[in-house]
């Protein structure tokens, strides 16, 4: 699936309005990347179960069916990702993710402590957690899809291989559905961060209390420009809408 | 750093997430080439927690043991007593449809063996009991055309085949019991056949029909890829210990 286009956020109302104390968080192309991955991580995940626990196989049954969903939804699980590269607000969310600055080490500190006092907790747009989360479920998906693919055709490689890949693969997924497990749980306990990847915004005052580093209105996701491969002049763009918005 | 991350302030640091990422892909790697050691560990530490867990959970682990249910189609109906038929046709001179009282009341041997799956999972010394596929071949009066053996089943969709010497082997049975119990319906009772020195798949559940063949037809997996001939550790690219 591809994301749509990204197209420009109608302006904000300035004064008043419900809005008005909404600030954006999530670019059309993010929400997309995020809703397909979990669309077919999901079902991937979910297949698994019917292929493995005993109870689900008996229910659901037809096996060289699940078979082939398991197989195509978990070699295309890394695809919204990687289309979502063309989408600079995208990118730039990942550069966030990448890196860790001093505060991170606070906040990780503070988790291993279960220390939940807001000072103790400084986040920018993601927090170090999320930072952890995103980049383990990354490089196991990574692993899953490579020991995926031994099993899946069974010329690549030899028989040890194979072997291993089974082993690597049954072991790291009940990691993977641990990890997961928290993430939705995660999302769960916090309704605005869940609207804020539905809507793509959330409340200021959410992002004050818990990403008190982060600065919404530095961010690209916002002006809609220099968002998308068409668009040859994106820095230049960036520039001004950056501009525009320290002028107002 | 570079101005044009588009991640201001926030973009600046130790790019601690991309060495996760490789670090995951590096600990994967590793974890196969250790496989053999950790896997062997495992295995002995499992079955003997699984020995003292009266949930069940570690069957649900990776080589946790035991058997599992695999269905190629939704559902599967039930037969019992009154509604169960195992037909015999084909090639034959005495085609014959049997009651499962009928079968009970032919000769029984039980065989005790481990059961091997293509997907990797072991059952040891698991016992079968029933007719020996060759007492009713030879009852049926297989024609001289007759080179291989076609097993239908009543879930409707799965069968499988053996060469006619294959099928004579003293241990391929039309089994009745597992485990010194009639089979149930999720091991594929009331009939399934037990091929001891194949891959269970061969072993097909809810067996409703035998049908000898001129050649080998290839039943359902074999369509899809798996060795028509699943001799236990010579087949299908795999080395496991024979069951036979």
């Amino acid at each position: 699936m591809t994301p749509p286009p990204e197209r420009t956020v109608p302006p904000r109302p300035r004064a008043g309005g419900r809005d008005g104390s909404r600030v954006p968080r999530f670019s059309p192309a993010e929400r997309w990347v995020h809703r397909t991955t979990a669309l077919l991580l999901g079902l991937c995940v979910f297949s698994a179960g019917c292929l493995y626990l005993p109870a689900l196989a008996e229910l659901v049954g037809r096996r060289a069916l699940v078979v082939t969903i398991h197989e195509w939804t978990g070699i295309l699980t890394p695809v919204p990702a990687l289309l979502g590269l063309v989408s600079r607000a995208f990118r730039a969310d990942l550069t966030r993710i990448n890196r860790f600055g001093p505060h991170d080490r606070v906040w990780l500190r503070a988790a291993l402590r279960r220390d939940h006092r807001r000072q103790e907790r400084p986040a920018g747009k993601f927090n170090a957690g999320q930072k952890l989360y995103a980049s383990y479920i990354a490089g196991a998906v990574l692993v899953m899809a490579g020991t995926g693919l031994l099993m899946w055709f069974t010329g690549l490689a030899p028989l040890v291989w194979r072997t291993s890949a089974t082993f690597v693969h049954d072991w790291l997924a009940l990691a993977v559905v641990a990890v997961l497990i928290g993430h939705i749980g995660k999302a769960f306990a916090d309704p605005e961060a869940r609207r804020g990847m539905r809507t793509g915004r959330v409340e200021r005052e959410w992002a004050a209390r818990e990403h008190p580093l982060w600065r919404p209105d530095e961010d690209l996701v916002g002006d809609g420009h220099g968002d998308g491969p068409g668009n040859g002049h994106a820095d230049a763009e960036h520039q001004i809408g950056g501009h525009e918005r320290r002028v107002r | 750093m570079n101005p044009n991350t588009g991640a201001g302030p926030d973009g600046e640091g130790t790019p601690v997430g991309r060495r996760l990422v490789l670090g995951m892909l590096g600990l994967g790697a590793g974890a196969m080439a250790a496989t053999p050691w950790l896997q062997s560990g495992l295995e002995t530490a499992l079955g003997a927690v699984a020995d003292k867990d009266p949930t069940g959970v570690t069957g649900l682990l990776p080589n946790g043991g035991g058997f599992r249910y695999y269905s190629v189609t939704s559902s599967v109906p039930h037969k019992d007593d009154s509604s169960y038929r195992l037909t015999v046709d084909g090639l034959v001179d005495k085609p014959a449809a049997y009651r499962l009282a009928d079968l009970r009341a032919l000769p029984q041997t039980r065989l005790v063996r481990d059961v091997q799956c293509v997907t990797g999972w072991r059952v040891p010394e698991t016992p079968f009991e029933g007719v020996r596929l060759s007492t009713l071949l030879d009852a049926a009066g297989v024609s001289p055309r007759g080179k291989a053996v076609r097993f239908t089943c009543f879930d409707g969709a799965y069968s499988e085949s053996l060469t006619l010497d294959q099928a004579r082997r003293s241990d391929v049975l039309v089994a009745l019991k597992l485990k010194d119990k009639p089979i149930g319906h999720s091991h594929g009772g009331p009939v399934r056949l037990y091929v001891a020195p194949m891959y269970f798949y061969k072993s097909a559940k809810w067996l409703s029909g035998i049908t000898v063949t001129d050649e080998v037809r290839p039943g359902y997996w074999e369509e899809r890829g798996y060795d028509v001939d699943a001799w236990v550790g010579r087949s299908n690219g795999r080395d496991d210990d024979p069951t036979a």
